[in-house]
């Protein structure tokens, strides 16, 4: 057995340990930090699985933001438990863990018996790069070949948005989002939201832009740009928009609605929709993909301020 | 046993995991937990099969790699949204539970409306 082997067992079962505590430890807060240093771990994970556009995105989204997002969650409800029904009876439990492990043991079979040599689309993706100009072959797939998925997926994240601002009570309609965070001015908190934006601002830029070559892109782009804004209003530095506020709502819809208007153009001036002539995709899918990293970086932030809770006037 | 094939049985059993979680677990925050316990393991099985499919140079299939991408931003999205779903029935509750104690003994009925 090599030492990769040996590694990847271990980083396995530290996982599969995180899982377990995730879900069996009784304190929600407890479960929440196990919960992020398992997705931290996974982006590890899909280090070794040759995935690394994936890996920067787990650990952006589901190990940064979504970590931000549940603590805060949690930390809010500490005396929640009234909501909480009595725990289930003896037999679900047990009809529970038979069910899961049922699924689990099904699932772990298809895995042993998967088929060889195992279909891949790898060749394809390369093959057809000239049609786009871009190297990254993940980035290739999101905005040229399955573009409609990633037009969609922009689509679902306004929806969500749209849900989450509909949750306001009327005396907030319009209003801006969570509370007005106050931070010492003298702490480590304001002095890091001082520091590290500059420098994060530049990294979300690089990754976006490196994005065509090499691993990178929109979302995990614009998942550290959405991080930069929200370490700034954390610190108190900055306030959460208005959400009824006209250049807010704008730039929730570029993304989403650049991508439209260039399949509706596709569809009319060339082959299909979301088709892009050769001579212009580089060009087209950047642009793209710029008007998408602001979208995402408002859309991420905005999902994670919350409903608006304090109304128009300051 | 290859690497590949001990992340896929990760995966397997954090679904397992996932499901359990979701069904027993009463509160609705550690259920929400679950639920993305559970998806970690659905991209998980994605990124095996993505892994076995490494072809033409490319360590992974690109294909399921973006799909995976996309699932990760939706199921933030999920998240968030089930969130503040939980967030508001918490305060809504909460001053149920409060305008029920500030007046015990007007009308019983009105504490649990």
């Amino acid at each position: 057995m090599s030492i990769e082997t040996v590694i990847e067992i271990v980083l396995a079962a530290v996982v599969l340990t995180l899982g377990v505590w995730t879900i069996v430890v009784p304190e929600t807060f407890s479960a929440t930090v196990g919960f992020v240093a398992y997705g931290l771990l996974v982006a590890l994970i899909w280090v070794r699985l040759d995935a690394a556009d994936v890996a920067l995105t787990e650990a952006a989204i589901g190990g940064g933001l979504g970590g931000v997002l549940l603590l805060g969650a949690a930390a809010r409800l500490r005396d929640a438990d009234m909501m909480a029904d009595a725990r289930p009876g003896k037999l679900l439990r047990a009809g529970a863990a038979a069910l899961s492990v049922l699924t689990a043991a099904v699932l772990a079979g298809v895995v042993l018996l998967l088929p060889d040599p195992a279909p891949t689309l790898a060749p394809a993706a390369v093959a057809n790069a000239w049609a786009t100009g871009l190297s990254n072959p993940v980035t290739n797939v999101l905005m040229a070949f399955r573009a409609m998925d990633t037009m969609l997926e922009k689509v679902v994240l306004l929806l969500a948005i749209i849900g989450v601002w509909s949750l306001a009570p009327d005396s907030a309609w319009g209003g801006r989002p969570g509370p007005r965070h106050q931070a010492d001015p003298r702490g480590v908190l304001a002095f890091l939201a001082r520091l590290l934006p500059p420098v994060g601002i530049v990294i979300g830029i690089y990754i976006l832009w490196t994005g065509s070559d090499h691993p990178g892109g929109a979302f995990q782009g614009g998942a550290i740009l959405a991080s930069m804004w929200l370490l700034a209003i954390m610190a108190g530095l900055a306030d959460t928009p208005l959400v009824s506020h006209r250049s807010v709502r704008f730039i929730l819809v570029a993304g989403p609605g650049l991508f439209l208007l260039v399949g509706l153009a596709g569809l009319l001036f060339g082959a299909a929709f979301l088709s892009y002539p050769p001579a212009l995709a580089k060009p087209l899918i950047l642009g793209i993909e710029i008007a998408m990293t602001l979208t995402i970086a408002a859309t991420l932030g905005l999902l994670l301020a919350g409903a608006p809770e304090r109304s128009t006037e300051p | 046993m290859s690497g590949v094939t001990v992340f896929g049985l990760c995966a397997a059993a954090a679904v397992g995991l996932g499901l359990y979680g979701l069904i027993t677990n009463p509160q609705p925050l550690r259920k929400i937990i679950a639920f993305n316990l559970l998806g970690s393991g659905v991209f998980l099985l994605f990124g095996v099969v993505g892994r076995r499919g490494a072809a033409a140079g490319m360590g992974n299939d690109p294909v399921p790699q973006a799909l995976v991408i996309t699932g990760v931003v939706v199921a933030f999205s999920a998240t968030a949204l089930a969130i503040a779903l939980l967030l508001r029935l918490f305060q809504t509750s909460a001053s149920v539970a409060r305008s029920g104690r500030a007046s015990p003994g007007d009308d019983p009925d009105q504490v649990g409306g």
